[in-house]
């Protein structure tokens, strides 16, 4: 008997005197008090001080954009610590350029508040704000990329501009993920994301396996500075491939329905025809809207799919198709290695650096 | 055994790292530039040398009197989990400048199975205490040799011509192999 209730003892007797001692700590040791969060000189925000600012800072319906959940993985939380917030660590240098180290940039979820701690954020990212949505369609684009569209509940309006993205607050998790929105900024109430399937992706995996009509979400949002320059009068080129319509979508959309008078092209690439999707909706606008040319290219097009098309990579259809003009602008979003050939094109056509602007995926 | 060799042996005889193929996973990743591989290197050491201390007493003045000896896995894990924790609260709240260089990387190390390892070595060795805490302090440094090594390595790696399927963990794990390769040279002149 007393040889089981020995080590049963021993064990539960240090396990809690070792958590005795880390909760006494927690209390006295990693407490500070009152701490100040003055964000860009007006506001003030009193917290009890010893958690990291990110956390602080979504607790006060500031929903700086963050992808990891905090774990100093993905570089978004970024914003000016101008007082308090002590040395650069370790963890946030791989994130940071000598630019932003420069101007007192940090990442939000590495700073831990231990004092009052003086802070500049940009007003857009003060703007963003958490929506309770609700599915209302979930649909298939292709054999891995799906439609959602959620209706804003609460609040019942969203103001961003085409080409932004916003983030989907994984359910019963701290973890979110981005996407762009892929309807454009006139429909207020409604927002429509485009979600490709990646094996063994947190988010895409519950959007594909487990998101049904009619379920809840939060969605914060909105946020980047890949968006259309609507002050701009240039000519427009947009590059795409995957999921990088979702933005070009809004962006065409939205040209569209403003009749600018901007002349548009845009390049698709995919690798077979079952990659191609929202082709009517694109040659419908087309008819409509004269300015605006959509050209799709297969990479590698199989015989099923009777493509009579641009065939190739979508480097080589911009080539062919487009003029050398510096009065252009370009839009790109698609996975890194496709558009930095892209940019390689754009640059030798005459676009000039300052006037590319792309979302990386 | 005189505790000079034990200090030496752990350098380079049986080093953790390059012998035992021990905490390799922050050997690998965290060797990329020597800035970041000293300050882990340093974390190891104080990890190692405090959990070692504290575990010999936990084991041979409490389980052993107690007869409940098996129970040294679990407890040296609760052990080393929650001291790494409690010291990480202290490092920052009162030497902030210390957390930046060290404090930063305790979380990284606390379920590390070299930290573990010293700890359970050190039972099967039948170590005295201060055979102990030298071994396990010997056992950081030399870690920290063989980490502060590869990423002098890899540095000069950056440069190189490096076949594309080998860039990063791959190569470090070759060198890794090599350089254990070298420090079976020593084996021999101490025996444990």
């Amino acid at each position: 008997m007393m040889e089981v209730l020995i080590p049963i003892l021993v064990m539960c007797s240090i396990a809690s005197g070792l958590a005795v001692l880390l909760a006494v700590a927690d209390k006295y040791i990693a407490s500070y008090g009152e701490c100040k969060l003055i964000i860009n000189k007006d506001t003030e925000i009193t917290v009890e001080g010893g958690d990291t600012l990110l956390s602080y800072l979504i607790d006060n319906e500031i929903y700086m954009p963050s992808a990891c959940g905090g774990k100093g993985t993905c570089g978004y939380c970024k914003l000016k610590v101008l007082e308090g917030g002590g040395t650069v660590l370790p963890t946030e240098t791989p994130f940071l350029t000598k630019h932003d180290i420069a101007q007192a940039v940090r990442l939000a979820c590495q700073v831990k508040v231990k004092k009052d701690v003086e802070l500049g954020i940009p007003d857009d990212l003060l703007a963003a704000q958490q929506f309770k949505t609700v599915i209302e369609i979930i649909e298939d684009l292709t054999h891995d990329i799906k439609r959602i569209v959620f209706k804003l509940i609460d609040p019942e309006k969203i103001e961003f501009k085409a080409g932004q993205y916003v983030q989907f607050c994984i359910p019963e998790t701290t973890e979110y993920r981005a996407y762009s929105v892929a309807s454009q900024p006139s429909i207020a109430d409604r927002i429509e994301l485009m979600i490709r399937h990646i094996p063994g992706g947190l988010c895409s995996g519950y959007v594909h396996e487990c998101l049904e009509e009619g379920d809840e979400i939060f969605l914060t949002g909105a946020y980047g500075d890949f968006y259309l320059r609507e002050e701009s009068t240039k000519d427009i080129i947009c590059v795409a491939g995957g999921c990088g319509m979702a933005p070009i979508r809004s962006i065409v959309k939205h040209l569209h329905e403003k009749g600018s008078t901007r002349k548009i092209t845009y390049f698709f690439g995919a690798r077979q025809k079952r990659d191609l999707f929202c082709t009517e909706e694109l040659r419908a606008i087309e008819k409509e809207f004269p300015n605006f040319k959509y050209i799709p290219a297969l990479s590698e097009p199989i015989s099923e799919d009777d493509w009579d098309g641009e065939v190739g990579l979508i480097t080589a259809t911009m080539q062919k198709h487009m003029k050398h003009d510096e009065n252009q602008e370009a839009y790109l979003c698609g996975p890194p290695p496709m558009l930095e050939a892209a940019v390689k094109v754009l640059t030798a056509k005459g676009v000039s650096k300052s006037d590319i602007y792309y979302d990386e995926f | 055994m005189a505790l000079f060799m034990i200090f030496f042996a752990t350098l380079f005889t049986h080093n953790i790292a390059l012998t035992y193929f021990l905490g390799m996973c922050p050997f690998i990743s965290v060797s990329k530039n020597l800035k970041t591989a000293w300050g882990m290197g340093v974390a190891v050491v104080f990890v190692m040398t405090v959990t070692a201390a504290i575990n010999w007493p936990i084991y041979y003045k409490v389980l052993v009197p107690l007869k409940a000896e098996f129970l040294y896995y679990v407890l040296f894990i609760i052990t080393i989990a929650a001291l790494v924790q409690f010291v990480e609260m202290v490092t920052e709240r009162y030497l902030p400048a210390l957390q930046v260089t060290l404090g930063v990387f305790l979380p990284l190390i606390t379920v590390n199975c070299a930290i573990l390892g010293v700890s359970l070595f050190m039972i099967l060795r039948n170590y005295s205490y201060a055979q102990s805490v030298v071994f396990a302090f010997g056992s950081g440094v030399g870690w920290t040799l063989a980490i502060i090594a590869m990423s002098g390595i890899r540095t000069k790696l950056m440069f190189a011509d490096i076949p594309k399927g080998l860039v990063g963990p791959g190569i470090t794990m070759i060198i890794a192999g090599i350089m254990a390769l070298a420090f079976m040279g020593f084996a021999g002149m101490v025996g444990v």
